[in-house]
């Protein structure tokens, strides 16, 4: 299922892997992206700590991940072509994490309570 | 009144379209306890007198003499193109270039000077242009940090100008970061007990080349050590010397940081003077300010705008990679209509210049019994001299034979009482540098 | 063309003619040293150059020839008397290590300027001390935060914030950053004012300053300023004046007799230097008692018998932010300027600064958007929201509209707190035809919107360029030429 944190990462997971975007909502707000920063393999962060960067032209922004974990991979295309986001950014991961504690996941919002959350903003 | 065009009639008929019917009405806002207490100022004069008044000032300053004074800032050629195309009044009195469409002229301009910055520099990005070279060197200390991440020590080199560290030092102090200064011991670096150091604790190591003292190191053994646990090397010069000099990029060095003063500005008491910061591409999104590219206009033409500017304060305020807003776009234009003129030969051989004539007088000073020549390194156009007699004393000596012998050391270091660090530029001929030494003679 | 001068290049082609060297050449250095080839500047001649750059200048708009009512910018003019003073001899050519060396009687003039403008710049903003050393606004603010952490260490004081309001210049929270300082925003109430509940309740005994711009970026003076310095001061937090907008007030109000502890002045906007496109500047620092312990090194004194001196910094200063005296040349031509006006030419500039922003504000409501709509100070703050919404017409298209009339655009989308905003600000120095045809302009262009939205996509059709692709810059970065 996925799930979302406050600050527009969306969140899959598959056995302990969690795959890591960035919603549909953020980036329409950031517009065109240019740059996308990634993490490098094996580093490892606590859940809401920033660990990637992501740049458009008229904005900049970190990635704030959604879940404590080791990146165990990261989407070397976006480096050449950062628009893939603009184009799908529900269905482009930017990163992915071996997940530490999947009680995490307990904290983030399904869908419709992120889409409500947008609704706010 | 000076500078606002309005006849009574004008104000008359603003206040009526404003709704109002006197001007005091337009300050209503502000309440009476809040006013100015005081505004006690001279009575406006005509730009003639102020002219007068700011050629008095002038005459009390004193530029007659022979320079041979140096360390940073130098009395070199400015061809007469420089000011001409500088000070015409659409450079001159332009805004920043945010509205691309009505400032292609800058915008080329930077996308030039950037371009020639990286040639002589041997870097691959550079920015618009930074205040001077010792906050250009500042910036590039916090540079390193932010890009070795967790790493908080920064080493500058002993042959660093004692100016700009200081200035580093002022701009490192307010965070949680270690800046160890090396003792100076001697002309150079000290190689070994530098080697020691470096580890992966380090983020940057800042060092300049010809230094503070005119000599030339090879650091590429440094740079090799400091790469090999992650950390950066920082690379400030003198651009003139670049001309012939091992550039940074040779080097393989990180960051280039320096002044550009000597690219085409006049000394002017200091200031305006330009910083020059560059890098490598990798690096590029930790530099700090205005960045130019090329890009194509909706009908497909070639146009010139700032980018990458989600790094700046404007948009990123508090995430910015540096507060800088103003930079010095016209020291930097200056720069590049100097460069321009000088080109690939011309640069070189003005650059060459420099080392036959610092050269010669070092040759000839040296042939003088009681003076020395402190450095045991080569040196390019600038070099220390050890006296028989204090150096403010010599200085003051020399002034009165007509010249400006150079910077007394012993008012930025200790133990350097009897040194005085003497510059040589093109400009400087036979006859002054003959003059010079007679002078020297008469006085030791 | 666009061409770069590297495309124009031929080989064996110079642009002058190096004096000829008169002493033997030396040994050439070791090769360890040498670079291994010549940078690769281009080659053209001085003729070459000159038709390059001024073609390059004929494609730029200046204060000059254009009208360019950017807000918090105040781009006035520049008078001409300021160049031929900053072409003295003795002033271009004086070498600044006379500083370093401390030969005083060299520099004796100088100095004199220095004192003279230090002390002017005292009674303007009832200050009690200048520092020249900033070269701009932001390393002015920057020093200033610095003093003010230097203030609190002294006093072992804890604290780990800076406070700004939501309308602020950008450079506020970079600078807060680039002294270690977190930030807190505080958001702006219903009129355009710091919101004071909402500021009241962000102090606590962390913040260790409070920086504001008055009038604020939205030209509004906020009459409770006396009671945030009070609060503030409450707390030990010190006031920062941010002195962008100084313009709107001079002759008025001055930020020391209100009780703020440091304030930057933007030289180059109030006292009429020219801006070079987009530099140098100088931010001269201004403090009261608390923090003139910390001023910077540099310091001129003034003493019978020996004249003009440089002073000792004091113990508790905070070091050196520049090597000498900032931008002196830029100072010089302030000092200029502030001569020529004296007091009440300095008194009329802000006068009729306020008056030019309040007819523009009078000729558009009712065309434009209001957010604030009261009188304003010296610059007014339109939005073309509805445009947006009914029409499709942004405040860039209105932007890029006015370019094709020779005027420069307002400032659009700051403050970020008013959505698609238009900030003018016409400056004193414009007279009232210009800012009539400004305003017409500006009608037209909200006429148009309403009855052929499409015709914007095409604007400006007349300059070198039309709307380049940020995007694509961004994306295949080309910084320089290869």
């Amino acid at each position: 299922m996925k799930k979302y944190n406050s600050e527009h990462e969306w969140i899959t997971v598959d056995g302990d892997i969690a795959s890591i975007g960035l919603s549909a909502y953020a980036v329409q707000q950031l517009g065109d992206i240019t740059f996308v920063e990634l993490p490098e393999i094996g580093a490892t962060a606590d859940k809401d700590e920033s660990i990637a960067f992501i740049e458009s032209v008229k904005a900049a922004s970190d990635i704030y991940i959604p879940i404590g974990g080791e990146v165990v991979e990261a989407n070397e295309e976006l480096e050449d072509r950062p628009e893939l986001l603009n184009e799908a950014a529900e269905g482009t991961w930017i990163m992915k994490i071996k997940v530490a504690d999947m009680s995490e996941l307990d904290f983030l919002m399904d869908e419709a309570a992120y889409n409500a959350y947008t609704e706010t903003l | 009144m000076p500078y606002t065009p309005h006849t009574p009639n004008d104000v008359q008929k603003m206040l009526s379209e404003i709704g109002i019917k006197d001007e005091s009405e337009l300050f209503a806002t502000i309440p009476a306890d809040l006013r100015a207490k005081s505004f006690d100022l001279d009575e406006g004069l005509s730009e003639f007198e102020v002219f007068d008044n700011f050629a008095k000032f002038a005459k009390q300053n004193d530029t007659s003499k022979v320079c041979f004074l140096g360390g940073g800032y130098y009395d070199h050629i400015i061809p007469t193109a420089v000011d001409a195309l500088s000070m015409r009044s659409e450079f001159y009195t332009a805004y920043t270039p945010y509205q691309a469409e009505a400032s292609q002229g800058t915008l080329q301009a930077l996308y030039e000077y950037q371009s020639m910055i990286c040639e002589l520099t041997g870097m691959e990005a550079t920015n618009a242009s930074m205040y001077d070279g010792g906050t250009a060197m500042a910036e590039a200390a916090l540079m390193a940090i932010r890009i070795c991440r967790k790493r908080k020590k920064i080493i500058v080199d002993s042959g660093v100008n004692p100016i700009y560290i200081k200035i580093v030092q002022t701009y490192l102090a307010y965070h949680d970061l270690e800046v160890i200064v090396l003792d100076v011991k001697g002309d150079g670096t000290d190689i070994k007990s530098l080697l020691s150091m470096i580890d992966d604790t380090v983020a940057g190591y800042i060092f300049q080349n010809p230094n503070f003292f005119g000599s030339i190191g090879d650091y590429t053994e440094i740079i090799k050590a400091l790469h090999e646990v992650g950390a950066l090397a920082i690379m400030s010069a003198y651009p003139i010397a670049l001309g012939i000099l091992k550039s940074a990029g040779e080097m393989d060095a990180d960051i280039y940081c320096g002044d550009g003063q000597s690219l085409g500005n006049y000394l002017g008491f200091g200031g305006p003077s330009f910083g020059i910061l560059a890098t490598k591409q990798k690096y590029i999104r930790n530099l700090p300010g205005r960045i130019v590219g090329i890009t194509d206009d909706m009908n497909g033409k070639r146009s010139y705008v700032l980018t990458l500017q989600a790094r700046e304060q404007h948009i990123r305020r508090d995430k910015a990679t540096s507060n800088i807003c103003s930079n010095q776009n016209l020291m930097a234009l200056r720069a590049t209509i100097f460069m321009s003129l000088l080109g690939k030969e011309g640069f070189s051989k003005l650059s060459t210049q420099n080392y036959n004539n610092a050269s010669y007088l070092k040759e000839e000073l040296s042939k003088i019994d009681s003076v020395c020549i402190y450095n045991q390194n080569p040196t390019f156009n600038e070099f220390v001299i050890e006296l028989p007699i204090c150096s403010a004393e010599f200085v003051s000596q020399m002034e009165k034979r007509g010249f400006f012998a150079g910077l007394k050391l012993d008012t930025v270091y200790d133990d350097f009482d009897n040194r005085v660090l003497v510059s040589v530029t093109e400009k400087r001929t036979k006859t002054h540098m003959d003059e010079f030494v007679i002078a020297v003679k008469e006085i030791v | 063309m666009s061409i770069t001068l590297f495309e124009k290049s031929q080989t064996g082609r110079t642009g002058i003619n190096i004096p000829k060297q008169s002493v033997a050449d030396a040994p050439t250095l070791d090769s360890a040293f040498l670079r291994a080839t010549k940078a690769s500047l281009p080659e053209v001649s001085e003729f070459d150059v000159v038709r390059h750059f001024t073609q390059l200048s004929n494609k730029n708009f200046s204060i000059d020839a254009n009208f360019y009512p950017l807000g918090s910018c105040t781009m006035k003019y520049n008078p001409k008397v300021q160049e031929r003073v900053a072409g003295l001899d003795g002033l271009a050519n004086l070498h600044p290590h006379h500083i370093t060396n401390n030969q005083t009687d060299s520099m004796q003039g100088s100095l004199k300027s220095l004192k003279v403008l230090e002390d002017n710049l005292c009674e303007v903003t009832g200050m009690q001390a200048f520092t020249m050393t900033p070269q701009a606004g932001a390393h002015g603010e920057m020093l200033g935060i610095m003093m003010i952490g230097a203030y609190h260490k002294k006093k072992g004081n804890n604290k780990r914030y800076v406070i700004v309001p939501d309308s602020s210049h950008g450079t506020n929270p970079a600078t807060a950053a680039m002294v270690d300082y977190d930030v807190i925003t505080v958001k702006s109430g219903p009129n355009g004012d710091m919101d004071l509940e909402a500021f009241k309740e962000a102090m606590s005994d962390e913040v260790a300053a409070v920086m504001m711009t008055v009038p604020n970026t939205l030209g509004l003076f906020n009459p409770q300023i006396k009671k945030i310095c009070d609060i503030a001061h409450s707390y030990d937090a010190l006031m920062y004046y941010d002195g962008a907008n100084m313009n709107a007030i001079l002759g008025v109000l001055r930020p020391g007799d209100i009780g703020f502890d440091v304030i930057h002045l933007n030289l180059h906007k109030t006292f009429a230097t020219p801006h070079g496109g987009g530099g140098p500047g100088a931010g001269p620092v201004g403090v009261g008692e608390r923090l003139q312990e910390f001023l910077p090194d540099l310091q001129v004194g003034f003493s019978e018998d020996v004249g003009y001196f440089l002073k000792e910094p004091s113990e508790g200063s905070i070091g050196k932010i520049s090597p000498f005296f900032g931008n002196y040349m830029v100072l010089v031509k302030a000092l200029v300027y502030m001569q020529t006006l004296g007091k009440e030419g300095m008194i009329n500039v802000s006068k009729k600064a306020v008056l030019n922003a309040n007819y523009v504000l009078a000729r558009l409501r009712g065309h434009y958007d209001v957010p604030f709509d009261t009188l304003c100070m010296h610059e007014c703050v339109l939005s073309a929201d509805s445009l947006t919404k009914e029409h499709g017409v942004r405040a860039m298209d209105i932007a890029k509209y006015l370019l094709d009339f020779g005027l420069h655009a307002p400032t659009v989308y700051f403050p970020l707190i008013v959505k698609e905003s238009i900030m003018i600000e016409p400056t004193e120095t414009e007279n009232i035809d210009t800012i009539d045809y400004f305003c017409d302009k500006m009608i037209d262009a909200s006429n148009l919107a309403r009855s052929n939205p499409e015709a914007f996509k095409e604007y400006p059709k007349t300059l070198p360029i039309c709307r380049p692709d940020e995007t694509k810059a961004a994306r295949s970065l080309n910084i320089r030429w290869q």
